[in-house]
């Protein structure tokens, strides 16, 4: 992409074909982004346009502007800072014991096949139930704080985690493992040196679901015992009839997840470039 | 004659499933000297793989002894390593490693990374003209490369014997010739004892000092022909053209043709190269 300035300094010249592909191709980049950007306005100004005209009931629908005043006024009394601060601590701390968790279970699975084997029942029935259904014994059992809402976040995303990652495991190639053994390793060699490093697209891959997986048990937990978070505030909003504070608490959701989301990306380009 | 590095009596093995059993080898015995280059042929499928296997220790045999002569020059220094070098039929580097890294592999799991090793590692890569490259990934190499910087990482552990699974099986035609040359000379010059199993007689006959030919499953040894081209301590492209080249061919031929009940063609059939 660079080249394109450089040929801009000779100005008389014809481009080269090399020239004109990277050229339609920064068009092309360029046009995607601003049809992003587009559509988004174009939402919002539909939204402000109804709610102004009355098209839609601004109590229930909210709009753009409210949003934005209801977002100040949050930042101006601090309940912005308190509950997306929480709620980014219980997310991040129950998506970093997912990763601990499912690691070490799928790497014990992978070394004994006995004991993957008897536990692979168990595994797909806790990773078929809706995890939501837990929620209410996790009060009973843990109380209302926060480690109810981390148990939440865990349960939503472990099992899948766990069953992904060991199948990841089990598809690195066999005979790079005898390659191992053929050097005199042992299996723990052979998981270090290969089954490891090779799993990494899979790890990076299985990240990105359990953080947005982490999200929702968070949420979940929230709605049932916190008194503090952002899945409260849209509980208690939608309660006494304050949507604006829903929808606002919403928007922050999106920014939030879709933040945590591009940190994984970043890790993940960070590893291929590396490569 | 001096005395065999490596024995094996009588081994047999067969695999087992819920269908049944399949027997893989039957009875095997042969002993390899000292430096000989031993290559084994036999129609696909025989159980060349699980002999090398079981010869490597990787499976063990159900019934049979194999016995490993010890080299009197042996230090105790030695005995961390496995004895015996594997080559499988692909180079399996690894993509997240450079050449280098993926070169000392079986340094560091032997925990023999020592800087003379390293030195060493570095020689090798020198030598078999991979040391420009030691810093790229194995995707930037060559297939014959490849292969070369597979050798140097089984050589790296000084094995006394190396088994060589159709290492060139993954070339294209004309690397395979040249990478199986040199991968040849490389075991000469450093006086390696070799197993090579491959299914290509040709390779067989210019590279190797003796044949074992296999029957198809179980496996026996159906015969054992020592090779002796006039043109030997060339290289093995030349030996092609040695004058007993042929008859050896269609002598193995024969043999390996009788086993899969193919009618041998009545015109001599050349060994065009």
């Amino acid at each position: 992409m660079k080249t394109i300035y450089n040929s801009r300094k000779s100005p008389g010249q014809p481009l080269s074909n090399q020239e004109k592909y990277e050229y339609a191709q920064l068009r092309h980049h360029r046009l995607v982004i601003a049809v992003r950007f587009l559509i988004f306005a174009f939402f919002l100004a539909v939204w402000e346009f109804s709610a102004h005209m009355g098209y839609i009931d601004a109590f229930f629908f909210s709009s753009p502007s409210r949003v934005v005043l209801c977002f100040w006024n949050m930042v101006k009394d601090g309940t912005f800072f308190t509950n997306t601060g929480i709620t980014l601590l219980e997310t991040v701390a129950s998506f970093l014991l997912v990763f601990l968790i499912g690691m070490l279970s799928a790497t014990l699975l992978w070394y004994s096949s006995k004991c993957s084997e008897i536990l692979e029942p168990y595994l797909v029935v806790l990773n078929s139930l809706p995890k939501s259904a837990l929620a209410p014994l996790f009060i009973v059992w843990l109380g209302t704080g926060i480690n109810t809402i981390i148990v939440a976040g865990i349960s939503v995303a472990i099992f899948g985690s766990i069953i992904n990652l060991y199948t990841g495991f089990r598809q690195v190639d066999e005979e790079k493992i005898k390659l191992i053994y053929t050097l005199g390793g042992s299996k723990r060699n052979a998981f270090i040196k290969v089954v490891l490093p090779g799993s990494i697209p899979t790890i990076l891959s299985n990240m990105k679901v359990n953080i947005g997986l982490a999200l929702v048990g968070v949420i979940i937990g929230e709605f049932l015992a916190a008194r503090r978070g952002l899945g409260y505030l849209i509980i208690y909003g939608s309660q006494v009839f304050q949507l604006n504070m829903v929808i606002t608490s919403i928007m922050i959701l999106c920014v939030i997840a879709m933040a945590l989301y591009q940190m994984i990306q970043a890790l993940e380009h960070y590893y291929l470039k590396k490569l | 004659m001096t005395n065999p590095i490596l024995e094996l009596n009588d081994i047999c093995y067969s695999y087992h499933s819920p269908k049944g059993e399949t027997d893989a080898l039957s009875h095997i015995s042969f002993r390899v000297k000292k430096g000989e280059f031993l290559a084994i042929v036999g129609p696909s499928g025989c159980g060349k793989s699980t002999l090398l296997s079981i010869i490597a220790g990787l499976i063990p045999p159900e019934s049979g002894e194999i016995h490993f002569a010890s080299a009197p020059e042996e230090n105790p220094e030695k005995r961390c390593c496995p004895r015996i070098g594997y080559m499988l039929q692909h180079d399996h580097l690894f993509e997240w490693r450079t050449i280098y890294r993926n070169v000392i592999l079986g340094l560091e799991i032997n925990r023999q990374l020592t800087p003379e090793k390293k030195e060493r590692a570095l020689e090798l890569l020198k030598d078999y003209g991979l040391y420009k490259f030691k810093d790229k990934k194995p995707g930037e190499l060559s297939g014959g490369m490849k292969q070369r910087a597979a050798l140097i990482r089984t050589l790296l552990l000084d094995p006394d014997i190396l088994l060589l699974d159709e290492p060139f099986s993954a070339l294209d035609y004309q690397t395979r010739l040249s990478v199986s040359s040199d991968i040849c000379n490389i075991i000469r010059s450093t006086k390696k004892t070799a197993i090579l199993v491959t299914h290509d007689l040709s390779e067989a006959i210019s590279l190797a000092d003796r044949i074992l030919v296999l029957s198809k499953r179980p496996a026996r040894i159906k015969c054992d022909i020592p090779i002796h081209l006039t043109i030997s301590g060339n290289s093995p492209l030349a030996s092609r053209n040695a004058p007993e080249y042929q008859g050896y061919f269609n002598q193995l031929w024969k043999e390996i043709s009788d086993e899969n009940y193919i009618q041998l063609p009545q015109i001599a059939r050349p060994a065009s190269e």
